[in-house]
């Protein structure tokens, strides 16, 4: 574990794997003067209100932490309807060397937690991928993908909570009657934050 | 008559920000609010408003706006003329407007951002905690428009006529402080090559972030063509893109970016470089 300083008020703490990112981020919730704890892939930023002690603490916070044992939050348990019928569907399950209704139930049946999210509001980044649907992004990114359209990329799985561009490979789509991911008249607005469980659930 | 303003006219661009929406950026949702703070917050204190009210951030000046009733207005950051009904009146001082009062902006002589606040502030719905356009985001309310009707809560407090607030001048060559980090080791000797170096505001630049123009940041050995694991980033935070020219995070900054930041500008001295114009000159003092 590493601190690096970012401006007066924040800190970039740096670890070795997302599991300690997530025990990190539950170590550094609550402290005083607290404004924005933000984990990343290998990393949690922490910021406070200016001039707070809270910047002082963090370092002793996380000495006391024990960073290998899995985080206990007031994370929630999200299921999501999904329709598998993306446009990179078969690509993905010829890739991993399944039938395309194997790799259906490979990616429906995971359990699935919240790591981080970024890229734009309410999006997502899911771990809990099964090895074989681990793959690259798309060689040439897609200039518009849909609203609601579920992906893979590495070792993550996500929905793409608006239309935007995008190079994740699309195997599902929300349900039309599913909840937006993000709404921002909607309290809370994000349906997905860090830490919560997710599963998906076919629906046709 | 109804607590409303009418908007007869923009100017380039005019958009709604209070304080903002920090502490939702792990959600992925940037923190907006107004860039040059300080103006703000003063043009709601002479309106007699709470300072997090939210006002209209004008970028270059242009806007009218028409009173639906009497209502207490206060136009703030730099120097820029404004006009009730035709005839001058003070910036940087509370104006009172009876119903069907327009009150126009012209455009400011140096800088980019001026502030209008007016008496219960503009009631729009807030979304996520805040009024603020998001324009990364497209999170509160769109761009103002011609014609659009935006609504005024009630008067809190009296106005206060603060004696004598001097519009402030922003210069045509800045100096701004920088903490060092959370990346400056992947950079050559980062502190002296910032110190050395002078940049211009690239027209570019907009409320994501300050897009610098000048001799791009050169790598330290062993982290040329690296690429960096996105990270949380702060407001402030001076990003350096593959091609070496940074850009320094403003309001509705991405809240994770994917290039190393080399240093921080704290916050304090982020209203000066919201009210830099294209071609002005900075150095960044690590």
């Amino acid at each position: 574990m590493r601190l690096r300083r970012c401006g007066p008020d924040a800190v970039l703490v740096e670890v070795d794997s997302l599991s300690e990112v997530a025990a990190a981020r539950a170590a550094l919730t609550g402290l005083p003067g607290l404004v924005e704890l933000v984990p990343a892939a290998r990393t949690v930023l922490v910021s406070f209100e200016p001039g707070s002690p809270g910047s002082r603490q963090v370092q002793a916070v996380l000495d006391q932490a024990d960073l290998s044992a899995a985080p206990v939050g007031d994370s929630a348990d999200v299921t999501l309807p999904v329709v598998y019928d993306g446009a990179d569907l078969e690509l993905v399950a010829e890739t991993a060397g399944l039938s395309v209704d194997e790799a259906i139930a490979l990616h429906s049946s995971a359990d699935y937690t919240v790591a981080f999210c970024g890229f734009a509001p309410g999006f997502a980044y899911l771990t809990g991928l099964p090895e074989l649907l681990q793959q690259p992004r798309l060689g040439n990114p897609r200039t518009r993908v849909p609203t609601g359209s579920v992906g893979v990329a590495g070792e993550f799985t996500g929905i793409y909570p608006r239309s935007s561009p995008g190079g994740w490979r699309l195997v599902a789509r929300l349900a039309d009657d599913a909840a937006a991911l993000f709404d921002p008249t909607r309290e809370p607005a994000a349906l997905l934050s860090p830490g919560d469980r997710v599963r998906f659930e076919v629906v046709s | 008559m109804s607590r409303v303003l009418t908007v007869l006219a923009t100017g380039p661009l005019a958009l709604i920000e209070d304080l903002g929406r920090p502490g939702h950026a792990h959600l992925g949702v940037p923190p907006s609010g107004a860039l040059d703070v300080p103006s703000l917050r003063l043009a709601n204190r002479l309106a007699g408003n709470p300072e997090d009210a939210a006002g209209i951030e004008c970028v270059l000046g242009g806007l009218s706006l028409r009173a639906g009733s009497s209502c207490t207005v206060a136009v703030t950051g730099p120097s820029v003329s404004v006009q009730v009904n035709g005839r001058l009146v003070d910036s940087h001082a509370p104006v009172h407007l009876r119903a069907d009062d327009v009150v126009a902006l012209g455009t400011p002589l140096s800088g980019v951002r001026t502030y209008l606040a007016v008496s219960g502030g503009i009631t729009v719905s807030p979304q996520l905690g805040s009024r603020s356009t998001d324009l990364l985001s497209g999170i509160g309310p769109a761009p103002l428009a011609v014609g659009d009707v935006l609504p005024v809560g009630d008067p809190v407090g009296p106005p206060v006529g603060e004696d004598a607030v001097p519009p402030p001048s922003p210069p045509d060559f800045l100096a701004v402080p920088v903490v060092l980090g959370p990346r400056d080791d992947w950079f050559a000797d980062a502190g002296a090559q910032l110190a050395a170096a002078v940049w211009s505001v690239s027209p570019e630049s907009n409320r994501v972030g300050l897009r610098l123009l000048g001799d791009p940041l050169r790598r330290a050995p062993g982290f040329e063509g690296r690429e960096l694991t996105s990270e949380g980033v702060v407001t402030g935070a001076i990003q350096v893109p593959a091609n070496g020219r940074p850009v320094v995070f403003l309001a509705d900054h991405p809240t994770t970016g994917g290039y190393p930041v080399v240093g921080v500008v704290p916050e304090r001295h982020l209203a000066a470089l919201a009210q830099a114009r294209p071609g002005t000159r900075i150095r960044l003092r690590g």
